[in-house]
């Protein structure tokens, strides 16, 4: 009787039927798009993230820079390379100086490597890794050779005649000529793929860091910046004045995106160049399970006073660009709008249930009258509400994957800046104007499709709401068709 | 059997108190046919209510066989409108979504009786009022007297001992009037039930084994 008098009832009151399905689908319509577009827009964040910090990396621990006190010029001055008389070799009265420098890259902060053990210690950390971020800029040109230039001949103390035109140098006269060059270098734990910025890289060719790569001069480079210093593997690269074999090519993992950094090699190699022994500037940890991270961030924090925790979420705003305006979209108006949507059709459903209680006095007095208990009738009227909610919730999941596949068709584009972990962490400081480090801020700007996702749980979700509204409107409604007592309700109509 | 002992029944109407029924006593012989008459707004539908066990007096008792009616539950007085008595109002009062058989079913579903036997048992009752060819129509395929007819078939379905007509053929013109009258004599004849009839009119009271008058909630008999 349930079922044909419910099948009857939906099939007889079609009108009411449908402008309940739709409100319901609707709403569940938005609610599926809004839900997958935000896991997309994720997705995005998550992609540009992890070409930075790499996959898996739930917190970052860093420190903040601080001004340079009076009278410390510090690692973030302008950087000098001086250049006594006995430098450079000098050929044909030209003279070539080359200098090469590591240092700290601008605006990082080192600290002991100590804290990694302290860090591998703190309850539910699966892995931690620490790594050094640096800057190598290297300077080099040709002078004309000092004797050809200088005024007074130093040995005979004449001055030269009038139109003898000093030679020597690049040109041939005396001139000179300048180059500098900088980019970025990061030393890591050979030994350790698990977690950090390597973790999330593509190798394109030859081979990543490995264990025994410990305290050896090897690197691995950036695919790109390869290409356009014409690296490629088994060439060396000079760093400090060294020469590293080239012994991999690494892509980020989304075909646009840069990796953290130029140039890798052995931590151990990293703090010796650079003369930052047993100093680390980042160290990123995994946590065991998404339920811990906050635990693990708190534990962190207390065991290093002195460091900046971030975690994946503080990580997500350092994403700036359209993906940003995208997230902040999603996150507020779709939120909203959905929320709004969802609420005013469970009101139409809850509107409609009552109103069609009203109507039905009569009915359920009689009903009442030949022996239906109040359960029996709420039972009724909740099932009618629910097989209505059930039909907006299946149109609204056909709606919804409708939109979803068509904002997948034209999947728009989102450009992503993420500011490397310098900036993104401890913003830039104590680091003075000038240095060659710019080029090293300028990493993981990129284009990004925006791919909507269908998941298990979207749907689960949108089942789950259009059941929640039909069963809503039909408690209350039931729950009023309950509360009429059969001799009133007969009453009404006499 | 019906016993009603001092039965008053009052309304609040605002902060007006209506008194429907005024300290009723009566009692009804089971098999008896009864007409109950009286004015407009003189007790009848109170009484009525309080015979088929959808409303409680305010002071008195109503028993019906060993069932004191005034002290039951809400549940319980369900029990005994399923089983024991059946409905037949003015207005039909027929479910306009179901067929003719699916409203008979509608008064056996409180049973626990299964859909097949609900459904032969639907379609012996409406064959018993002449319907058995319009098993499957809406009421609104129906005129006002097969409409009342599926309304009957619905109250004896579950083979009460008791039928309650509330005003049964106040919607029907006079040929009509007489058919119905004529099955629930019949049927009242055949099954032995106490059949009561709340009526205005006088031609169908007059058929009646007893008449009963009501008016401003005091019940006579009519002689």
């Amino acid at each position: 009787m349930f079922i044909t008098y419910l099948r009857r009832e939906l099939a007889g009151r079609r009108k009411q039927t449908a402008i309940v399905a739709i409100g319901m689908a609707l709403a569940i319509a938005l609610v599926i798009i809004v839900n997958a577009v935000s896991a997309g827009v994720q997705n995005a964040q998550a992609t540009v993230l992890e070409s930075v910090y790499g996959v898996g990396t739930d917190i970052t621990v860093s420190q903040e820079a601080t001004a340079p006190t009076a009278g410390d010029e510090g690692t973030g001055g302008p950087q000098r390379f001086d250049f006594g008389a006995d430098d450079g070799a000098t050929t044909d009265g030209t003279t070539s100086v080359s200098q090469s420098r590591l240092e700290a890259e601008r605006g990082t902060t080192t600290f002991d490597a100590s804290a990694l053990d302290t860090v591998t210690t703190v309850d539910n950390v699966s892995a931690a890794a620490a790594t050094l971020s640096l800057s190598n800029t290297s300077f080099s040109g040709e002078v004309p050779d000092m004797a050809e230039t200088d005024s007074t001949d130093s040995a005979t103390g004449t001055v030269p005649a009038a139109g003898e035109r000093p030679a020597g140098g690049p040109d041939g006269a005396g001139g000179s000529a300048f180059s500098v060059d900088s980019f970025t270098v990061l030393g890591l734990d050979p030994a350790d793929e698990a977690v950090g910025p390597l973790s999330a890289v593509t190798l394109t060719e030859g081979r990543t860091l490995a264990a025994a790569d410990a305290g050896t001069n090897v690197a691995v480079l950036d695919s790109s910046y390869a290409t356009t210093a014409s690296l490629a593997v088994g060439d060396t690269v000079t760093i400090a004045d060294t020469d590293f074999e080239i012994v991999g090519l690494v892509t980020a993992t989304t075909a646009d995106a840069a990796t953290a950094s130029n140039v890798y090699i052995p931590l151990d190699v990293a703090q010796t160049l650079s003369g930052l022994t047993d100093q680390v500037s980042d160290i990123y940890v995994q946590a065991d399970s998404s339920t811990a991270i906050d635990q693990v961030q708190t534990d962190i924090e207390t065991a290093l006073p002195d460091s900046t925790v971030n975690t994946q979420s503080d990580l997500a705003s350092s994403v700036s660009g359209s993906l940003s305006s995208a997230s902040d979209l999603v996150k507020n108006l779709g939120l909203w709008l959905s929320l709004i949507v969802l609420a005013a059709a469970f009101l139409i459903a809850i509107l409609f249930t009552i109103s069609g209680v009203t109507r039905r006095t009569r009915e359920f007095g009689t009903l009442k009258a030949i022996g239906w208990s109040n359960g029996k009738i709420v039972r009724q009227v909740a099932g009618e509400s629910l097989v209505q909610g059930l039909i907006g919730g299946a149109v609204g999941i056909v709606v919804g994957l409708a939109g979803i596949l068509v904002i997948n068709l034209v999947a728009p584009t989102l450009t992503a800046g993420a500011a490397t972990s310098t900036e993104a962490l401890g913003g830039p400081g104590g680091g003075g104007p000038g240095g060659f480090g710019e080029a090293a801020t300028a990493a993981a700007t990129s284009d990004i499709l925006l791919s909507v996702p269908v998941t298990f749980s979207v749907i689960l979700l949108a089942v789950g709401l259009s059941v929640l509204g039909g069963l809503i409107a039909g408690m209350i409604g039931g729950w009023r068709a309950s509360s009429l007592r059969p001799a009133e309700a007969l009453r009404s109509i006499a | 059997m019906y016993e009603l002992t001092s039965v008053t029944k009052t309304y609040s109407q605002g902060k007006r108190t209506v008194t429907a029924l005024k300290n009723v006593s009566v009692s009804i012989p089971d098999g008896q046919m009864v007409a109950i008459q009286g004015p407009t707004g003189g007790g009848k539908s109170t009484l009525l209510q309080m015979l088929g066990a959808l409303d409680r007096p305010t002071d008195g008792t109503v028993e019906l066989g060993t069932a004191n009616l005034s002290k039951l539950g809400d549940g319980k007085l369900g029990k005994i409108r399923a089983t024991e008595i059946g409905f037949v109002f003015q207005g039909f009062n027929l479910i306009p979504t179901l067929t003719a058989q699916e409203n008979v079913e509608t008064a056996l579903a409180p049973l626990g009786i299964s859909a097949s036997e609900r459904k032969s048992r639907a379609a012996e009752a409406l064959a018993a009022v002449g319907l058995g060819e319009r098993l499957t129509h809406l009421p609104a395929e129906l005129s006002g007297g097969q409409q009342q007819r599926v309304a009957i078939a619905r109250a004896l379905v579950k083979e009460p001992t008791v039928l309650l007509a509330d005003e049964p053929t106040g919607n029907l013109d006079e040929d009509t009037r007489d058919d119905i009258m004529e099955l629930l004599e019949g049927l009242w004849r055949d099954r032995g039930l106490t059949l009561i009839v709340v009526t205005h009119d006088t031609a169908v009271a007059a058929r009646a084994q007893r008449r009963l008058h009501i008016k401003q909630g005091v019940l006579k008999e009519v002689a």
